[in-house]
């Protein structure tokens, strides 16, 4: 009886690798996506290269971050990116001197404009930074936001 | 779990904003409990979908840092009055939810 579970538990487990490699699944969905190291980086370089694999990025004029220049709540901090930039594929938010730098990454359908907005915590002021990939490239915004009551920890 | 998600999503010309807030306490592990001095375990969304007729517009990997009762937007072109948009998320503890809307 335990042989057979064994047997059958490695035909599922190689008709997944065969899946796999046959491009059908990719391994991201298989399983979880969740970059944890990107996530847990303690510098903002850490964060940008575990997340795109890559720290080096271009300057643009043509994000715009929309954050308030004084947060009262560091707990709530509402910041929207907008990019021109034309094929976008990923937007991520980057809370300069958080603990854990990165806040959040989105990935955009090809029919989604460059346009995400959410609410971020800071633990104190500094830059928020847009990392905006389109095409292979990366190009990256700042802008300072100072914090009067910091959002971390509490 | 109880609905935890209100979601909008609204066509103006050809550009569709899709507005959504969810519930949810996004601990990020660092507070403490201040009559225990004990901490709060972290418990926040890590995966946030949204799909347009069944089609992916976005997938968000969210850290600890994103505000309680999370508030998030994006805008689709090409979306019509009458099209699906379903948002569900799922957290470090495994709990998941999911809502759907019709573009208005």
């Amino acid at each position: 009886m335990q042989r057979r579970t064994f047997l059958q538990g490695s035909l599922a487990g190689g008709a997944v690798a065969v899946a796999v490699s046959a491009g059908l699944l990719s391994p991201q969905s298989v399983l979880a996506a969740w970059p944890e190291g990107a996530f847990s980086a303690k510098s903002v370089q850490d964060a940008m290269s575990g997340l795109f694999g890559s720290a080096d990025n271009t300057a643009s004029g043509d994000i715009k971050i929309k954050a308030p220049d004084i947060a009262e709540n560091g707990a709530v901090v509402p910041v929207s990116i907008t990019t021109s930039i034309g094929g976008t594929s990923r937007i991520a938010i980057i809370a300069a001197k958080n603990g854990s730098p990165l806040a959040a990454s989105f990935d955009l359908g090809k029919s989604t404009k460059g346009f995400v907005s959410t609410r971020i915590k800071m633990g104190k002021t500094s830059d928020v930074i847009a990392v905006v990939e389109a095409g292979g490239k990366r190009y990256s915004a700042r802008k300072n936001v100072k914090v009067t009551i910091g959002g971390c920890g509490g | 779990m109880a609905k935890s998600i209100r979601i909008r999503a609204k066509a103006k010309g050809s550009e569709t904003t899709v507005k959504a807030l969810i519930t949810h306490p996004m601990e990020t592990g660092l507070r403490k409990n201040k009559k225990t001095g004990k901490k709060i375990p972290a418990h926040y969304i890590q995966e946030v979908t949204i799909k347009h007729n069944g089609t992916t517009a976005m997938t968000a990997n969210w850290g600890p840092a994103v505000s309680k009762n999370p508030y998030v937007s994006i805008m689709l072109s090409g979306a019509r009055a009458g099209d699906s948009i379903e948002l569900s998320w799922l957290d470090n503890k495994g709990a998941k939810d999911s809502a759907s809307t019709k573009i208005k």
